[in-house]
């Protein structure tokens, strides 16, 4: 992966200014939100199950070393085999071997936000494997050499026509006068081209919305198919999930599953919820015959036990990125990191560390919408605050604003001195701007001022205002 | 050590815990053996012909059809007549199902049945389903030779049959039953919960029909 979250500003900038990228973010802006909002209206249960799903998570949370034991023996008694990985190159290597001792030549992937995390393509590919992506946006932005801008939408900054442009660019073999003005044929196309690898693949990798303890099941959920194709055609089936996908029990699974498609497409339901457990039974006439989970770390027994441990609920539904302002503004690639939005502005350090994605925690205008719409209810805003106090901590944060931190600490320490300062300053900026009530520069403040006026005091503190009030106050009674 | 021993490792480390406590064990022991619904909605609790219509009307708001026969013995000519209407060929793959098997299809002689797992050729296949769930009009389908999960996703036009007696309201209805047909803690290869034909929207958001799996989901519920 291509991490340019350290160049956060730079990324945003060029984002405002990109025209194709502005048209493609309408359709989030409109779409998600109102889907999202008619299937949680249609069932009164919703705010039930979000906190029925939030106990769910935080006990398997509390418990994951027993459940993760228990899943694993569910898992090699169906005939299956755990690999854990405790890093990113761990899981990269597992999956590497699994596939050069099956002589792999390709792989078909379903979508897989830890695949991307772990760079899984680029290494498979350096070493003579070709992954094929087979969910549709996946598919486009592979073609594009790009990586997806948003978990549950990959390709939702590209618009119809450059996906026209792309498929007319890498499929060659067919004819140059088709027609592929619309969706459905740009669809029809993906759909013949993909049929033909998913026959041909060796090995096929999916992700999991959960890994189940009861029964050592992993599912998968999509609408186009694709995942549930990789998972039954090809003579190898590979899992990768995070630690944090595990749940106690079907019903568990299913408290969840009513609150995920919702929450990301304003379905009730995705089209498929496919189960998988273990390899193909003796008399199946189809399946793999090898089944393999491979299940990540990566930073997040880290966040166990920790401030952060509450975003290890996490169900990537994308609702929170669907309802950002800043999201909506820049789209998914400016954040620079494998999650965009508000659940990759608190995993993304966690998993990339504080030093390179530092700017991403202060992103936000803190409006709530994220928690508010979160069908897990992480506290996504405090989470943040509470990688900006780290930020503040190690020292990573901009020169003058810990300089600025560091004087108002000081001059709040001392209220008599705060007092005098802050009246001072009160006084000169308020007979400054008194003519015209704001200001359209002002030293220091820039980055405000450059976009809007500053209001002008009027002249005193809200304490000496306070204090006069109370006086007169007194006097009166 | 084994990467399983070091995450292992961490994880308690994080916790707080060594994974001996006996009040921690216990506790998910129960709930594994319990396997208690958490929250089932209101909406599926319903009688039989209750769950029927609620199946058809949620199956159908996601673009499936739904028709429903008085007996199995219906269901041949309810294939033939949907194929003509369909403009489809008069043939299909499907499994070694015996509720397949035992149906008259000497009532259609132009049908044609192949059986065995689909390689992506067939046009259309046909499957039972072991349950539906009315709450979101979702088929549940059970991989093995009596219904090959390639056939669930290969053909462009999927047809299913499913007994009325076996829309349930809710998923954990079903899990119930599964763990009474294969045993607690154990599961089939692949369980498919199907709700309407494939689709997708990875182009500007536009919903289409027909991704990877069918294109048509044709439900045949019986009795
Ligand atoms: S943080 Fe919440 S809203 Fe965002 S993807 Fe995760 S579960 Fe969904």
């Amino acid at each position: 992966m291509n991490l340019t979250a350290d160049r956060f500003k730079d990324n945003v900038r060029v984002a405002l200014d990109d025209d194709q990228l502005q048209r493609a973010l309408t359709h989030v802006r409109s779409n998600f939100i109102e889907r999202r909002a008619k299937a949680v209206d249609a069932l009164p249960e919703f705010e039930a199950l979000r906190e029925a799903a939030r106990a769910v998570k935080d006990h398997a949370l509390t418990h994951l070393d027993l459940y993760l034991e228990a899943y694993e023996t569910r898992v090699a008694e169906s005939g299956g085999h755990v690999h854990y990985a405790e890093t990113a190159a761990d899981a990269r290597d597992v999956i590497l071997n699994i596939c050069r001792k099956a002589g792999a030549r390709t792989v078909t992937k379903g979508k897989s936000m830890i695949a991307e995390e772990v760079d899984l393509n680029n290494h498979l590919e350096a070493h003579g494997v070709e992954p094929v992506e087979t969910d549709l946006g996946e598919y486009i932005i592979q073609l594009r050499g790009e990586v997806p801008s948003h978990i549950i939408a990959p390709a939702v900054h590209v618009n119809q026509d450059q996906v026209e442009a792309d498929f007319r660019r890498v499929h060659t073999h067919l004819a140059a006068e088709r027609d592929l003005a619309e969706p459905t044929s740009l669809l029809a196309e993906a759909r013949g081209v993909l049929r033909d690898r998913f026959l041909a693949a060796d090995v096929g990798i999916t992700g999991a919305n959960f890994l189940v303890a009861e029964t050592g099941t992993s599912i998968i959920v999509t609408n186009e198919g694709n995942g549930d194709l990789t998972q039954i055609l090809p003579r190898i089936h590979i899992v990768i999930a995070s630690i944090e996908k595990i749940v106690p029990t079907l019903e568990d699974a299913t408290t969840i599953l009513r609150l995920l498609a919702r929450s990301a497409t304003g379905q009730d339901m995705s089209v498929y919820t496919t189960l998988s457990t273990g390899p193909r039974r003796p008399d199946d006439p189809d399946g793999p015959d090898e089944y393999h989970v491979v299940i990540l770390d990566n930073g997040r027994t880290a966040m166990l036990g920790t401030e952060f441990q509450d975003m290890l609920r996490c169900i990537r539904c994308g609702a929170c990125m669907n309802h950002c302002p800043v999201y909506h503004a820049v789209g998914g690639h400016a954040y620079g990191a494998t999650y965009p939005g508000p659940m990759g502005q608190v995993l993304d350090p966690a998993i990339f560390g504080l030093k390179a994605t530092h700017d991403l925690p202060n992103a936000s205008t803190f409006c709530g919408r994220c928690e508010s719409v979160c069908p897990m209810k992480i506290p996504l805003p405090k989470m943040m605050r509470h990688w900006r106090d780290k930020e503040f901590e190690r020292g990573l944060s901009p020169a003058p604003q810990r300089w600025g931190i560091r004087a108002w600490a000081f001059l709040a320490r001392r209220p008599a001195l705060y007092r005098l300062a802050t009246g001072l300053m009160m006084r000169a900026l308020g007979n400054l701007g008194s003519d015209r009530g704001r200001f359209q520069m002002l030293p220091f403040a820039g980055g405000w001022t450059a976009h809007r006026d500053l209001p002008a005091p009027e002249g005193r503190t809200f304490m000496s205002a306070y204090r006069a009030k109370a006086q007169n106050k007194g006097r009166k009674t | 050590m084994s990467g399983r021993d070091v995450v292992l490792r961490k994880v308690r480390r994080a916790l707080g815990v060594t994974g001996e406590e006996a009040a921690r064990r216990s506790a998910v022991a129960e709930r594994l053996k319990k396997s208690e619904p958490n929250i089932i909605p209101e909406r599926g609790k319903r009688d039989r012909e209750g769950r029927v219509a609620l199946f058809r009307e949620m199956a159908e708001a996601v673009s499936a059809t739904v028709e429903r026969v008085a007996a199995s013995d219906d269901v041949p000519t309810a294939i033939a007549r949907y194929l003509r209407e369909q403009n489809l060929p008069a043939a299909f793959r499907a499994g070694a199902d015996p509720a397949i098997g035992a149906l008259p299809w000497d009532r259609e002689p132009n049908l044609t049945r192949l059986s065995g797992a689909s390689d992506g050729r067939d046009t259309v296949g046909l499957s039972c389903a072991i349950a539906g769930v009315a709450e979101s009009g979702t088929l549940v389908l059970v991989s093995g030779p009596d219904n090959p999960t390639t056939i669930n996703f290969l053909p462009d036009a999927h047809i299913v049959m499913l007994s009325a007696d076996d829309i349930a309201g809710d998923y954990e209805t079903v899990w119930q039953r599964m763990r009474e047909r294969f045993g607690a803690g154990k599961a089939p290869r692949t369980v498919n919960l199907v709700t309407g034909p494939s689709r997708s929207a990875d182009i500007e958001q536009t919903l289409i029909l027909g991704a990877h799996g069918p294109r048509a989901l044709h439900i045949i519920v019986v009795g």
